[in-house]
């Protein structure tokens, strides 16, 4: 919903009828070309932020390493572990030394991207459509369905995710998978995001470009997808790309508690989490998988912040 | 507000029996059997572990042993744990302490987050903006156990600033320090929520309309940006409360705090049926509390907001 | 077997105590010539919430031992070195090895001021071994005359001769049946006990050497306070005034107190400190073998794992794994490569028992071994597991393990973690592994006999992968009925040549007890069963 606030005021000191001045061309509609939409406007602005570039690049490039992990490394990151390596410095063929089970830790990091990238992706996905589907019908329709809604998100929240998700992997121990983990963590962390989208969706719903959708006959419920939720969404998105970190944190946490992946899953989180008992004597074996996360962790992000940016008119016609 | 209020405090009722029933089952689905793991590697004579099982009704189907704890907790007996506990004793013991530890540990987040994200909200882009980003990633993609160590073994084991561990009966001093741990978990939300919404209320109309009848900065930015930009905060900070609650759990294992995170993880991995219900019963509550609080704070924040 | 109970940063087995070998003196800041110390000085130490209430035949973890042990006196006490001394008796003697008669000594009392007679002892062994009162401990009176496991009945073979003597009768001979003794099990009760058990559990009233210091000295998942016993008499007259037993749900967390100056004594160095804990106590860190076997056994309801093929692929596994390596790197030497089935701290132990040899690092000799099973029952692509809980700390070694196996045998191997050790235990006793499974054992009194029946023995509880030869159980009987000590050991170490014959279980390695105590205390010697010896610990 564009804010044109900004330029009519002006339009109201000229006396002469609008029709005979040469502002006439621009007030006039477009009639032929396309309507431009909130998600079009976007795009055009997100195109010329350098930052959207970056963040895109770098997703990317661990996209890539993820998908195609033998292009990166000849090690193969579970096989020929040598005790006699264990938390030695980097070697050549070896570029970042080895871990406590003397495995390398540059493959393991190649290898582990898939698992990790997935398990935020997957979580990320999972929190961000059950989060906007309740909080959206819970804030706009209010009333019964609020109340429904609202309630079943509350049962799900305060039952704390990381003592949700280690019950889940005990029970499912037997099918430990990158799915079964991003389940795991998901079903339990997606009230947040609703309860949050319900609260910008009460205060978004009053609004003024609200009541005028309404007054010209646009339905509730395309309102509620058209204009609400898109203008509601920002915190939602930040909330988003911050869970896609939190959930790949999640699973190093479940590692360190015991019920995380089984160490023949090559993941940061399991990486971090067997890392952390030689903290004191070998912190590089922690730091290197760390800092893959936090690139990952930075990229998302950013993105979540330029794309937030974008679909907020106001913020783009700040600048 | 008071037909709300109460509409509310009825709804409580199905969330409880829906969040503990879940809980229940969960844990009962959980493979193994709690009371013969308690004697580790050497089994007891073999009618011990049975006799023990019927005292706590495990024989019993799944249902029948959710009603056993359901009608106790009504009558206000939330049963005994496998040491032989009444678990209102270990309620009273451990809520407190977890109370206090997350009450510490939102009020460090919220000081330094608000505070963080208000800045780099009016200041986007800047250096300060800049470095805030860097500082919440860092703590966002480190786990709570690697920041819980470092952070123990450098303020308090090697500059002695802070007592390395909690002990019992803790006062809010003692926990200053696994309260800080627990807060960076939701410092950067806090900060990344607060920034963007900052953004988005600096962009109001309302806010120029201030700015244009002369008001300063100081007065602004208070009154008009910040009150208005802390909707989505607060209602973060709500539900983190639960997420404090037991998101405790590897910081207090950590600190050796007493609390209802450590208990509640170890009774879970015990299988312990009453136990784990209860402390539920009881979060689920203070969450309820605190979240109708909230939601009553909107109206309070935003006044376009009203309760029928 | 006391089982460790582990909390957020799970380090189990870490929580070892020590024993000090004869003729091998612990470290430094614990020789006997040490100051005299503060009598009335505390002495904080780590330790966990007992399980159960502290009611002696109902406590098998060592959170709760350790405070039973402190607070009662049995008829006899081990010294550091695994040896009995009397402690309440005045004398166990027998002719046969199946009659025994204990006399207690004159005058002993109980903390509430009631005598300790020989009632103290027969009725609290009744009460422990009692169907319905569900015990725990249960099981270690099922070698007295008369002990059901099926229905409540008296232990007849307990007879009271007066009030400072009563006679025993066992089921079987058994000549090194006063070594049970020390065990926290046979404490004897007060009278007091019997009227409401439950209330007594909360606040016990022993015989020991250390009592309850007040009302409420046992504060639940925090700390239990002890006291000296001024009117104890025994073995073990504490040198000072007391304990602080302060409950850690990690070792981690409390070697960060000790580091910290907040705790004197530790008894379980966590592994993340392995690498560390001796730089930073030097002579003040303990690392000696402790009662604690630590090996995995291979089910023989397995494909490839019974019959001929099994026992060349059982020998070809063992030989595969490189012991010294993994104990020096994973464990920074705090654990000793197994050469028998029992500990070093065991009288019997040797590193010279015949077939020992399987347990070496021998990459040819598993390579043939392996291919000669493989002329059997080809293995194929299967891959090996190894199982283990993960709340017990167990990742690491496990994958050094199977990583040691893959890279020598060129198999997969993998560690299959267990969430918790209720889901381990419920597959191995259901037989649905699918591999290896961890197994540890230790000791509760310092005998061989308590190292290979409970676990090898056909039909033992704790045999859980039904392992059955009827040349060991023989053994075992006669070693049993042997006349001395010394004809026992050389039939138990027999018996445990056919154990590295059938290998039912892979010795790995003895844990060690690995302790550091602050320079706030001094006469830190480790007992046998891995539990500092409180009462000769002295400050100030």
């Amino acid at each position: 919903m564009p804010d044109t606030s900004s330029s009519k005021p002006r339009i109201e000191h000229y006396v002469a009828p609008l029709e005979e001045t040469p502002l006439a061309a621009i007030d006039s509609v477009k009639t032929e070309g396309k309507p431009s939409n909130l998600w079009i406007d976007a795009w055009h602005d997100l195109r010329r932020r350098p930052m959207f570039w970056i963040s895109s690049a770098l997703i990317l490039i661990i996209v890539f390493v993820a998908l195609f992990p033998g292009l990166f490394t000849n090690e193969s990151p579970n096989e020929g572990c040598q005790l006699a390596n264990s938390n030695g410095a980097p070697v050549p063929g070896h570029p970042l030394g080895f871990t406590r089970q003397g495995c390398d830790v540059f493959a393991r990091i190649v290898y582990g991207a898939g698992t990790s990238l997935s398990v935020g992706i997957i979580v990320t996905i999972l929190v961000f459509t059950l989060g906007v589907l309740f909080g959206a019908f819970a804030g706009y329709y209010g009333g019964w369905v609020d109340g429904v809604l609202s309630r079943v998100g509350d049962i799900f929240f305060s039952i704390p995710y990381i003592l949700a998700a280690v019950v889940i992997m005990s029970v499912l121990a037997n099918y430990r998978s990158v799915w079964v983990i991003s389940l795991a963590i998901g079903v339990f962390a997606w009230p947040a995001t609703a309860r949050v989208l319900r609260s910008e969706i009460l205060r978004v719903k009053n609004s003024d470009f609200v009541t005028a959708a309404t007054a010209i006959g646009v339905s509730r419920f395309k309102i509620l997808w058209a204009h609400v939720v898109p203008n509601s969404i920002a915190p939602v998105i930040v909330i988003a790309t911050i869970s896609l970190a939190g959930a790949i944190v999640a699973e190093a946490t479940l590692s360190f508690l015991g019920v995380g992946l089984p160490s023949t899953f090559m993941s940061w989180g399991n990486d971090i989490a067997q890392a952390q008992t030689t903290l004191r004597t070998a912190p590089q074996v922690l730091i290197y998988p760390s800092i893959a996360l936090s690139l990952t962790v930075f990229s998302f992000i950013m993105l979540g912040e330029v794309v937030r940016d974008a679909l907020d008119p106001k913020a783009r016609a700040q600048r | 507000m008071l037909w709300y209020t109460g509409k509310r405090l009825l709804q409580i009722i199905p969330v409880l029996l829906g969040a503990t029933f879940l809980i229940y089952f969960m844990v009962f689905a959980m493979p193994g059997d709690p009371i013969a793991a308690l004697y580790g590697d050497r089994p007891p004579a073999p009618g011990v572990i049975d006799q023990i099982r019927d005292q706590y009704h495990l024989n019993d189907p799944f249902i029948v042993q959710y009603f056993y704890y359901l009608i106790g907790i009504f009558q206000g007996d939330f049963g005994v744990t496998y040491s032989g506990q009444p678990v209102t004793e270990v309620l009273a013991r451990t809520f407190p302490v977890t109370i206090r530890l997350a009450i510490l540990a939102i009020f460090f987040e919220m000081v330094a987050g608000i505070l963080v994200g208000l800045i780099s909200g009016l200041r986007k882009g800047g250096i300060f903006d800049a470095t805030g980003l860097a500082v919440s990633l860092v703590l966002i993609s480190l786990p709570i156990f690697v920041l819980g160590f470092v952070a123990q073994y450098f303020l308090a084991i090697q500059w002695g600033w802070f007592s390395p561990t909690v002990g019992g009966d803790p006062g809010f001093v003692d926990l200053i320090l696994p309260a800080i741990v627990l807060a960076t978990i939701s410092f950067a939300q806090i900060v990344r929520l607060t920034r963007s919404s900052v953004i988005e209320t600096q962009s109001l109309d309302f806010v120029r309309t201030a700015y244009s009848k002369g008001l300063t900065r100081r007065r602004v930015v208070p009154v008009h940006i910040l009150r208005n930009s802390l909707i989505p905060v607060v209602t973060y900070l709500g539900t983190d409360f639960g997420t404090l609650l037991v998101g405790a759990t590897v910081t207090e294992g950590i600190f050796n705090v007493p609390g209802v995170g450590r208990t509640l993880y170890q009774a879970v991995l015990k299988g312990e049926g009453p136990t784990v219900v209860s402390f539920v019963t009881v979060m689920v509550l203070l969450y309820l509390v605190v979240n109708l609080l909230i939601d009553l704070l909107y109206a309070v924040l935003d006044p376009r907001i009203r309760y029928a | 077997m006391k089982i460790k109970r582990i909390g957020v940063a799970a380090i189990a087995l870490a929580a070892a105590g020590a024993l000090v070998l004869t003729g091998c003196t612990s470290g430094g800041g614990s020789e006997a010539t040490s100051p005299a110390g503060d009598p009335d000085a505390i002495i904080t130490t780590n330790g966990s919430e007992p399980q159960n209430p502290l009611i002696p035949t109902n406590t098998t973890e060592t959170g709760g031992g350790k405070i039973i042990t402190s607070l009662f006196a049995g008829l006899v006490a081990y010294t550091a070195d695994g040896e009995i001394e009397n402690d309440v008796a005045e004398s166990i003697e027998s002719e046969d090895g199946q009659h025994w008669t204990v006399k207690i000594k004159e005058g002993q009392t109980f903390t509430d001021g009631s005598d300790v007679t020989a009632n103290s002892f027969v009725d609290a062994w009744n009460y422990g071994a009692l169907f319905s009162n569900a015990q725990g401990s249960s099981y270690f009176f099922d070698n007295i005359e008369g002990f059901s496991y099926e229905a409540d009945s008296e232990l007849t073979g307990l007879k009271v001769v007066d009030d400072l003597t009563f006679e025993v009768t066992l089921v079987a001979p058994e000549a090194d049946w006063p070594l049970r003794l020390g065990y926290s099990a046979y404490s004897p009760l007060p009278e007091a006990a019997f009227d409401d058990m439950e209330a007594f559990g909360e606040s016990p009233i022993g015989n020991g050497p250390y009592m309850l210091a007040g009302e409420d000295a046992w504060v639940h998942e925090e700390k239990i306070d002890l006291v000296t016993n001024p009117d104890y008499d025994g073995a073990r007259k504490p040198a000072n005034g007391g304990l602080s037993i302060v409950f850690y749900a990690s070792q981690d967390t409390a070697y960060a107190d000790v580091l910290g100056g907040n705790l004197d004594v530790l008894d379980a160095v966590p592994d993340s400190a392995f690498e560390t804990y001796e730089d930073e106590f030097g002579d003040r860190a303990v690392n000696q073998p402790a009662a604690i076997f630590q090996g995995f056994n291979m089910p023989y309801y397995l494909e490839h794992w019974s019959g001929e093929e099994g026992e060349l692929r059982r020998a070809a596994i063992s030989m595969a794994i490189n012991r010294d390596e993994i104990t020096d790197v994973i464990f920074q030497g705090t654990r000793t490569p197994a050469t028998d089935y029992t500990s070093p701290v065991i009288a019997g132990w040797t590193d010279k028992l015949e077939g020992a040899e399987v347990l070496e690092y021998n990459p040819e000799e598993a390579k043939k071994l392996w291919a000669e099973a493989d002329a059997i029952a080809p293995y194929g692509d299967t891959v090996f597991d190894l199982s283990y809980n993960a709340d017990g700390g167990h990742q690491a070694w496990v994958d050094a393990v199977v990583n040691s196996i893959a890279n020598t045998l060129g198999i997969q191997a993998v560690g299959k973690p267990y969430p918790t050790f209720a889901a381990a235990l419920d597959d191995r006793t259901n037989d649905k592994l699918t591999g290896g499974t961890r197994a540890g054992w230790q000791g509760d009194y310092p005998s061989m006999y308590n190292f290979l029946a409970p676990l090898y023995q056909t039909g033992a509880g704790s045999n859980y992968e039904d392992y059955s030869s009827e040349e060991f159980d023989n053994l075992l009987k006669e070693g049993g009925l042997a006349a001395s000590v010394e004809d026992a050991t050389a039939i138990y170490q027999q018996a445990q040549e056919v154990l590295l014959k059938d290998l039912p279980a892979i010795p790995l390695w003895y844990s060690n007890v690995t302790g550091v105590s602050a320079d706030t205390v001094d006469n830190v010697v480790f007992g046998w069963d891995s539990v500092p010896l409180y009462h000769q610990i002295t400050k100030g």
